[in-house]
């Protein structure tokens, strides 16, 4: 190759290099996708994700129940008010994710934590009551959460996320 | 595979099929002369030690993992609800289901260990240094497919060991800043380890040693392009200093698979269960965290460093950057210098990275609290000081021994009783 037969302006040659190029390159792409989008959920999975509703009745004062949405743990907790009043009294701006507890709980429904029980360091499932704040523990690199299930210290890096969730009424709700 | 890379004149020449229909073949596919200057008639450095056997061992082992899993899957089911009691219908209905399965799962440990070794005598020999450094890229490639490769192997008996292990590695990729939660739920196939996730592992686990399979041909290609490395780190000066590789190399080998096959056997039928984890004779339990959470303890070393980090993306970062900075090695090492044996301080700090990383896996098998994580803090710096410091500073400050001129001197200085067979040969070339 020299350079000296390359011509200052584009040929057609280089047009059809460059299009023929293009084609492939987007016919690559187009065949790649459905491999790749093939392994996120499928269409049964998604529909098994619907929202599903929980009746709070049974649960006592002081006692966390755990109900599966979308293969996840959800913990339900019904607070005590000892428990309510120890994570409202720390000063929330110096936790290492700095959330209030109003703003991790509905409204009115202060008593009623619901939390995805899903440790936020490598996903394994703290346990309730256990740890130095009284709150979750979680036995895989312990990590230790609150009673409004905020990280306290550990190698978590946030609180235990909330699941997007609604009262229907004061004894129901709809995760989901 | 090129055989233009392999061919060496001299040693092709020696192979000429007599019968008629192997020449036949010989002109249309020379494979039997490409088998034959490979593994025959390739010369080896005459003064290798049984520190080099392990490349035959692990080139056996895979192949053993590859068929005791191959009739394994012929009984297995992939399936949530199935996979862990097609397990137990292996250990007890399928004839000899418990040799096969123990043999497969043993089998792991024994190539990690296999693997250990043949890495720690690259590193103390100095195999990776010019021209070797694509052999050694080539083997870290490898070492990270076995990685994957075992740990998707590891989920498939859906205990609850393979339930949480897939659940806390999966969730590794979550601390990748913004895609994070999209390639996890992308890698599960749903919003949590489950069925798909179950599906596309045993999938993989069946691909990946045929991928591990096809990379080793090109290390064992690169391999025979630049020769082997030897004790004395000097290059083979003349045809007397090697010895062909049928019957010297092929017999060594061979006998130190046998010897190591007595460890993988001991294992296999005394101890089948030592090195497995007894909560996976627990069925996967999603909503129950097994209350000690360890890996297999190949994976001890990287786990130690994964938890001494207190940074979630940190820890995981330098995770990867444990195996990923072996790559770099060759360049990191700035001796010109090979074997450990001239490299009076190199020695002392090898021996140091060894317990190091020892230490390190003895600490994963720890809980994370207290001096534990204090000493796995300190020993992932050595890790990493060893490598990014000693590494780089050692071939500026140390003074190596003498070189000997060739292996026939530093194989003589040993062996007196050499000197007939190699004294008069030394410069040939």
């Amino acid at each position: 190759m020299t350079a000296t037969t390359a011509s200052a302006e584009p040929t057609r040659r280089d047009f059809l290099y460059i299009a023929t190029a293009t084609a492939g390159a987007a016919a690559l792409a187009a065949s790649v996708w459905p491999l790749v989008s093939q392994m996120n959920p499928d269409q049964s999975t998604i529909a098994a994700g619907a929202p599903i509703e929980v009746d709070l009745t049974p649960v006592a004062e002081g006692q966390v129940i755990k109900v599966f949405w979308r293969g996840k743990p959800i913990f339900i907790d019904h607070r005590t008010p000892k428990e309510i009043k120890e994570a409202r009294d720390v000063d929330w701006h110096t936790l290492p994710d700095p959330q209030s507890d109003e703003a991790r709980v509905k409204e009115g429904h202060d008593q009623w934590l619901i939390l995805i029980g899903i440790c936020t360091h490598l996903g394994c499932i703290p346990l309730a009551h256990q740890g130095d704040y009284d709150g979750w523990f979680c036995p895989c690199h312990g990590s230790q959460y609150d009673t409004a299930g905020r990280i306290r210290r550990g190698p978590a890096p946030a609180n235990l996320a909330l699941p997007p969730y609604a009262f229907l009424s004061d004894t129901k709700i709809r995760i989901g | 595979m090129n055989e233009n890379a392999i061919y060496r004149p001299e040693q092709h020449a020696i192979y000429q099929p007599k019968n008629r229909s192997l020449k036949w073949l010989e002109v249309r596919l020379p494979i039997l002369s490409l088998a034959h200057s490979s593994f025959v008639a390739y010369p080896t450095p005459r003064n290798l030690n049984y520190w080099w056997a392990f490349g035959a061992i692990l080139s056996f082992l895979l192949g053993a993992q590859i068929v005791t899993g191959v009739v394994l899957a012929m009984h297995y089911t992939p399936h949530v609800d199935h996979a862990f009691n097609s397990v137990e219908h292996i250990m007890r209905d399928v004839n000899w289901g418990w040799l096969l399965r123990y043999a497969h799962a043993v089998g792991a440990s024994m190539f990690f260990l296999a693997a250990y070794v043949h890495m720690f005598r690259g590193l103390y020999y100095g195999s990776y240094k010019d021209p070797r450094e694509v052999l050694w890229i080539l083997g870290v490639i490898i070492l990270l497919l076995m990685i994957m490769t075992g740990f998707m192997g590891y989920v498939l008996p859906w205990g609850q060991m393979s339930f949480w292990a897939a659940t806390v590695i999966t969730n590794l990729f979550s601390a990748i800043p913004v895609f994070g939660e999209s390639i996890v739920t992308w890698l599960w196939g749903g919003y949590s380890v489950g069925n798909p996730t179950l599906n596309r592992f045993y999938s993989l686990h069946y691909l990946l040693p045929f991928v591990i399979l096809g990379v080793v041909v090109l290390h064992v290609w690169a391999l025979h392009v630049s020769g082997q490395n030897n004790p004395a780190g000097v290059e083979p000066r003349s045809k007397q200093e090697t010895v062909p590789f049928t019957p010297h190399a092929t017999i060594k080998d061979l006998f130190l698979t046998v010897v190591f096959c007595i460890l993988y056997a001991w294992f296999v039928f005394y101890l089948p269960n030592y090195l497995g984890h007894p909560d996976n004779n627990i069925p996967a339990n999603p909503s129950v965290t097994p209350t000690h959470i360890v890996p297999e303890w190949y994976y001890l070393p990287f786990y130690a460093i994964l938890r001494a980090v207190p940074n979630k993306l940190l820890g995981v970062l330098f995770l990867m950057a444990s195996i990923v900075i072996l790559a770099f090695v060759p360049w990191l090492d700035t001796s010109k210098v090979r074997s450990a044996s001239y490299r009076p301080l190199y020695r002392q700090f090898f021996w140091v990275f060894a317990a190091v990383c020892v230490g390190l896996g003895w600490l994963g098998s720890k809980p994370a609290e207290g001096n534990y994580v204090l000493a796995a803090r300190v020993l992932t710096a050595w890790y990493f000081i060893h490598f990014l410091i000693i590494l780089p500073l050692l071939g500026l400050v140390e003074r190596p021994k003498p070189l000997p001129a060739s292996i026939s001197e530093a194989t003589l200085r040993k062996a007196p009783g050499a000197a007939v067979a190699s004294g008069a040969a030394a410069p040939e070339r």
